[in-house]
């Protein structure tokens, strides 16, 4: 697999990255070295029975009852925000 | 004194929490000045003080801890290390402080780590905490401020730690005290500025092994708010067999022996595919799901803002560009696209099921011992003109000892042991899931073993 200036490009603009031409420079050697390291797993014998563990102890579905619980009022909600509006986040133009 | 002996004071009115309080503030405050611990010293730990005086109850009562700024304290600025969280000030608690608070404990502050915990050494952020014992080197990371402070304070105190993938161990290692990361799911998360879901885990960094077991106490147990919390039943304390992991002895030689002679004569035991694999397994997963946790970030919620203009998409991405470091940057880079169709199958799920592997090569070697021993570092706290010149990938390296226990989610203990060129060593006790009883036995044995 080839790690070029327009994959990675291509990755950050996924990630909503705006990466400098300087960035770009200085980050494709090193991300190329890492992924040279994280290749040795295709070299790893992993029989066909194995599962992925997406988490390392068993996790077990919890449930609760289907009531209103205490959350956020909508004041807190909005706390942090700095750009809001009539009991609303204020967002950028959709398109 | 110790944290047992200062709250028995406490509650029988020999120690006066508010004078104490007073004076970690002023001593937190004048360190800071020249170390970086904290991000923020709190301005109502003394108005706490107050009501435990007048009510001296609690398990930790008057206990002044410092919390991990990832951490959520409420009211409290709590921004994880980065700067596009700068100014959040969290509207609830995390469990953890809930349940210190509930226990008499004060907070007195967050302290300094790598943004959202990238990074062996502090470095990834704007405020750099420096060695306790050497401030032309590193506390270690992430947790480094927590390590750094619990090791200059001459007042008692412990510190609310997270490791994701050994960033308990590490700055607890580097600056000669002792970190206690437990089971994953045996702390609640909830209220923390999560790095990566499969791995983080809130842990326990004090003055000595026993200090933390106390905190851990009170932090532990079942959280119905974090749904990967566990109602753990925990291993008795009872420790017949330990061995040394063959593989991490390839350290510094002097390490090496520091650890070999404190621990007397054990059988060495070999864990092949940990060795080989779990870095790059670690490195996998855990930027796979900090790329997807730092979606979040856009400017818009909480924390940093620009003034809102372009649409959507090029705000967010001005946002992101603007307050990440160049570290989370890489991550997300690195993560993002090891999610990414066509890829996903030979990176990030390869690393899954080598992880359910490493897993059982650990449960393996715990039907026959107790506990695992390995240094915590392969080397002392390192320079930081040293660390300049380090590439991201030997950054990642400088984790090889701690990500095996921390991808397959055991508790783990690093202890001070000794001092090579005058600064600490730690030697690492790894347990089996649920055995933090029998590393904290071991622990303090060995802590007080000439």
């Amino acid at each position: 697999m080839r790690l070029d200036k327009e994959l990675v490009l291509r990755i950050a603009k996924n990630a909503r990255l705006n990466l400098t031409e300087p960035e770009i420079k200085e980050f494709l050697p090193e991300l190329k070295e890492v992924l040279d390291k994280f290749s040795e797993l295709s070299k790893a014998d992993i029989p066909s029975n194995v599962n992925a563990s997406f988490q390392p102890i068993e996790v077990k579905n919890i449930f609760r009852e289907d009531k209103i619980e205490k959350c956020l009022t909508q004041e807190e909600a909005l706390k942090n925000a700095k750009h809001k509006n009539d009991g609303y986040f204020k967002g950028p133009r959709a398109i | 004194m110790n944290v047992e002996e200062y709250v028995t004071g406490v509650r029988k009115g020999e120690i006066s929490v508010k004078e104490n309080i007073k004076k970690i503030l002023n001593e937190a405050k004048k360190i800071n000045k020249e170390y970086n611990y904290f991000n923020v010293i709190s301005d109502d730990a003394l108005t706490k003080a107050e009501e435990v005086e007048k009510n001296r109850k609690g398990k930790l009562a008057g206990l002044p801890i410092s919390v991990k700024d990832c951490v959520c304290v409420k009211g409290m600025e709590s921004r994880a290390g980065s700067l596009i969280l700068k100014g959040y000030k969290p509207v609830i608690n995390a469990t953890v402080i809930e349940r210190l608070e509930k226990e008499g404990a004060i907070i007195i502050g967050k302290t300094s780590q790598d943004e959202f915990g990238f990074g062996s050494f502090s470095t990834n952020t704007d405020n750099i905490p420096k060695n306790p014992l050497d401030k032309m080197r590193s506390c270690g990371g992430s947790s480094g401020g927590a390590a750094g402070f619990t090791r200059k304070t001459e007042n008692v105190h412990a510190a609310i730690a997270e490791s994701t993938g050994g960033s308990i161990a590490c700055p607890a290692s580097f600056c000669g005290v002792a970190g206690l990361t437990p089971t994953y799911g045996v702390v609640s998360r909830y209220g923390l500025i999560d790095y990566a879901n499969s791995l983080d885990k809130i842990g326990i960094i004090g003055k000595n092994v026993k200090d933390t077991k106390l905190v851990f106490d009170v932090i532990k147990g079942k959280d119905e708010r974090d749904s990967t919390s566990v109602d753990a039943d925990f291993k008795d304390s009872k420790v017949k067999k330990i061995a040394v992991i063959k593989e991490s002895l390839n350290v510094d030689k002097e390490i090496k022996e520091i650890v070999l002679s404190k621990v007397g004569k054990v059988e060495q035991v070999s864990l092949p595919l940990v060795s080989k694999y779990a870095l790059s397994c670690y490195y996998l997963i855990s930027m796979s799901e900090a790329s997807t946790n730092l979606a979040k970030y856009c400017g818009l919620r909480y924390g940093e803002s620009l003034e809102l203009n372009g649409n959507f998409n090029e705000y967010f991405s001005k946002v992101r560009s603007k307050f990440f470091t160049k570290e989370s940057k890489r991550r997300i880079i690195l993560g993002t696209f090891a999610r990414m169709s066509g890829f996903r199958d030979a990176y990030y799920l390869r690393a899954m099921k080598l992880r359910t592997l490493i897993i059982e090569e650990y449960k393996k070697l715990f039907r026959e011992y107790d506990i695992l021993v390995s240094p915590t570092m392969p080397i002392v706290a390192p320079k930081f003109s040293d660390i300049k010149k380090l590439s991201p990938m030997e950054n990642y390296m400088m984790d090889i000892l701690t990500v095996g226990p921390n991808l397959a989610g055991l508790p783990h203990l690093s202890v001070n042991i000794g001092t090579k060129d005058k600064m600490p060593v730690g030697l690492m006790l790894i347990g089996d899931h649920f055995a933090e009883e029998k590393l904290t036995v071991k622990g303090e044995e060995l802590e007080n073993r000439d």
